[in-house]
């Protein structure tokens, strides 16, 4: 029996630096020159690291299709990319595999409510790229209703369940620490295991972002006999990434998410998308819906993209708005509130620089 | 002949001809090495990953729920994973003591005259190294241990109390003392606690291990001549007797070498650990990867330190080994 498959995790790895050479692919035409871009576009397919466990930002149905937030983020990229939403091969992985997958190329791009930090977007650190933020998250507790468990002072001297590999498990620590509560943390390698301990009664709270709790709670045999607790341990903003050294695919991933939030501020759904297109072509005083859509212009052949990338993104998904009530929000099992994630222009924090 | 027949061409020459070829592959293989780490250094450097040790020094930031040294988040990330490695080895060391004497006992078992305790060894065999470890120890921790109960209706014996929370036995207290588990405001105190986590794994690496090493000794102990047996028992020996005296003995020759390899697969399966949370030197190592981004720095770490274990543990045997051999006089 082998001790663990994530042993040869460091294999690939290792043999990915040492057989491959430095090759100096000149990238495809419009002057944008990626050697990422032209790799996707050689395989015709868009190689996307998801949770693919976390109903709502990634989970594989029983149809055998991937649905959630993070999943159409991979669509919304293969659309602008190639033109099709379906050109996406996804691959699970775990949050300790993830940055090693990134970095050995075994993925294009990671969509896997990975929190944006210093030490992973740093060169001497991680040394990835993150594109805007699609989702605001934060750390917080579940807890039994019946333990009585309110605050984090109830918590002394009890046993936490915690994933492995992630940043709660330094949050938790921190503000234990700060407070002076002493506390046993029990760590699981996944999240199935840690939520069984958790529901097997080893621990009496778990700890997670607060997106990812509720979402498992949704999946529990009794929703209603647990709580999150008021209590927000740190900022989680949840990133898509790409690998660093690549910066014309970097920007290609960032303004098509970008687009996604622009198109709901401008009211472009994927019901009227086309209606806009139309509604563009025929008048030429709409210059900055033009541009936006591809009309006129070259922001598409500036990025290295389609100059119908716009369209083509957000007729496969929908704009931002739909894409989070669809697999968060309302129309979904997890209800739950935009709060910070809306709009910059009703409050929230999701905000487009100008297409221009 | 004339001598210049005798004068042989260096070319052909069975003094210089393999040493050219040997010379000739040894460049080849020594270009490969240099353009391998020459790619691994260049790629590495490009990745920003380039080998770096400075992060060991830098405080941890996270807590361990078991430590046998003092630990807090204070301490920088080496005396996390020195209180990592202190817990592999704490397991691996109960788990080997623990595997051999269940073993042991279930391969002289398969030997006994007694036909239920015969085929109860049998049974126990077969049923547990069929099924992979981590199923068995995601069994012994989600379905038994965590079934147990809390409180006043906690399992108990005397000296030992095993409840959801753990495993509590009674040992010396202050002032060498004996002192047993008690409840105090309904949780259980006792001198020595074992973790519910430490003693699920603890215990699913001896049931499997156990099986393979009851294994060993029963082919141990059927190589030992039937002749034996019978001189044993004409001397009027008992079956124990014959067993412990004249026949185990012997078969120690056999058992050794093969409960070598027991012992290493033990040691190496103790990193299934963190399947029911428990802290060992794999579990550390994932959260100091996750928190530092040094993949290839820790993975090294580990490796290397599996490795280290593994030989020691077969130096060890291979000493006990050289005692059971048979010494020629």
């Amino acid at each position: 029996m082998q001790p663990s498959p994530r042993w040869l995790l460091a294999l690939p790895l290792l043999l990915a630096f040492t057989l491959t050479g430095c090759a100096d692919d000149s990238g495809s035409g419009g002057g944008v020159q990626s050697m990422k871009l032209s790799a996707i576009r050689g395989r015709d397919k868009l190689v996307c690291g998801v949770d693919g466990k976390l109903p709502g930002f990634s989970f594989l149905g029983p149809d055998g299709t991937y649905s959630g937030l993070d999943a159409d983020t991979c669509r919304a990229v293969a659309a602008a990319v190639l033109g099709d939403p379906a050109k996406v091969e996804y691959r699970d992985l775990n949050s300790s595999e993830r940055f090693a997958a990134l970095a050995s190329g075994e993925v294009d791009m990671l969509a896997r409510n990975t929190t944006m930090t210093l030490s992973r977007d740093s060169a001497g650190g991680n040394g990835i790229s993150f594109g805007p933020t699609t989702f605001f998250d934060g750390q917080g507790l579940m807890a039994p209703v019946a333990s009585g468990i309110r605050t984090l002072k109830d918590l002394a001297g009890k046993p936490i369940c915690v994933e492995s590999g992630t940043t709660t498990e330094l949050n938790l620590a921190d503000r234990m620490r700060e407070q002076g509560i002493a506390y046993t943390p029990l760590k699981f390698q996944t999240g199935d295991q840690t939520y069984a301990a958790y529901l097997g009664g080893r621990c009496v709270a778990v700890t997670s972002d607060r997106s990812q709790l509720a979402a498992k709670r949704s999946s529990f045999p009794k929703p209603d006999e647990h709580i999150l607790l008021p209590e927000v341990m740190s900022k989680e903003p949840l990133t898509p990434a790409s690998v660093n050294g690549d910066p014309a695919w970097a920007d290609a991933m960032r303004w098509t998410v970008f687009a996604l939030f622009q198109a709901e501020e401008l009211g472009i759904t994927k019901a009227n998308v086309a209606a806009k297109v139309a509604e563009a072509k025929a008048n030429k005083n709409l210059a900055d819906l033009r541009r936006f859509l591809g009309v006129e212009g070259d922001f598409g052949k500036q990025l290295g993209l389609p100059a119908d990338f716009v369209p083509k993104t957000i007729a496969a998904v929908g704009n931002y708005g739909e894409i989070f009530e669809r697999n968060v929000g309302s129309g979904s099992p997890l209800k739950l509130e935009r709060s910070e994630n809306r709009l910059w222009s009703k409050g929230g924090l999701i905000y487009s620089p100008p297409f221009r | 002949m004339s001598a210049t027949l005798k004068r042989i061409p260096w070319w052909r020459d069975r003094r210089v001809v393999p040493w050219i070829v040997q010379a000739a592959v040894g460049l080849v293989l020594l270009l490969v090495i240099t353009l391998l780490v020459g790619n691994l250094v260049r790629n590495l450097t490009a990745a920003g990953m380039l080998l770096s040790w400075r992060w060991l020094g830098q405080p941890a930031s996270f807590d361990v729920a078991e430590s046998l040294i003092p630990f807090d988040a204070s301490m920088p990330y080496w005396r996390a994973l020195l209180v990592g490695l202190v817990n592999s080895l704490r397991v691996i060391l109960v788990g080997l003591v623990g595997a051999t004497l269940l073993g042991t006992a279930m391969g002289m078992a398969s030997f006994s005259g007694n036909g239920l305790l015969r085929r109860l060894a049998r049974v126990y065999v077969e049923v547990i190294r069929n099924i992979p470890l981590l199923l068995q120890l995601l069994f012994w921790y989600f379905v038994v241990f965590l079934a147990l109960p809390n409180g006043t209706a906690a399992f108990q014996l005397p000296g030992i109390v095993l409840s959801k929370s753990g495993l509590y036995l009674a040992w010396f207290a202050q002032g060498f003392s004996w002192q047993g588990p008690e409840l105090v405001n309904g949780v259980w105190q006792a001198p020595l606690r074992l973790s519910v986590e430490f003693t699920a794994l603890l215990t699913g690496l001896i049931t499997y291990t156990g099986a393979f090493v009851a294994e060993v000794v029963r082919g141990g102990i059927a190589s030992v001549s039937k002749g034996q047996w019978e001189a044993a028992t004409s001397l009027g020996l008992h079956w124990s007797a014959s067993m412990r005296s004249v026949v185990l003995p012997q078969a120690l020759r056999v058992i050794v070498p093969g409960l070598n390899s027991q012992y290493i697969s033990l040691a190496k399966n103790s990193s299934l650990a963190v399947a029911v949370g428990y802290v060992d030197l794999y579990s550390v190592s994932e959260t100091t990867l996750n928190q530092t981004g040094r993949a290839l720095e820790v993975f090294l770490l580990l490796l290397g330190s599996y490795l280290i274990i593994d030989l020691l543990i077969s130096a060890v045997m291979n000493g006990v080994n050289q005692l059971v051999q048979i010494r020629e006089r």
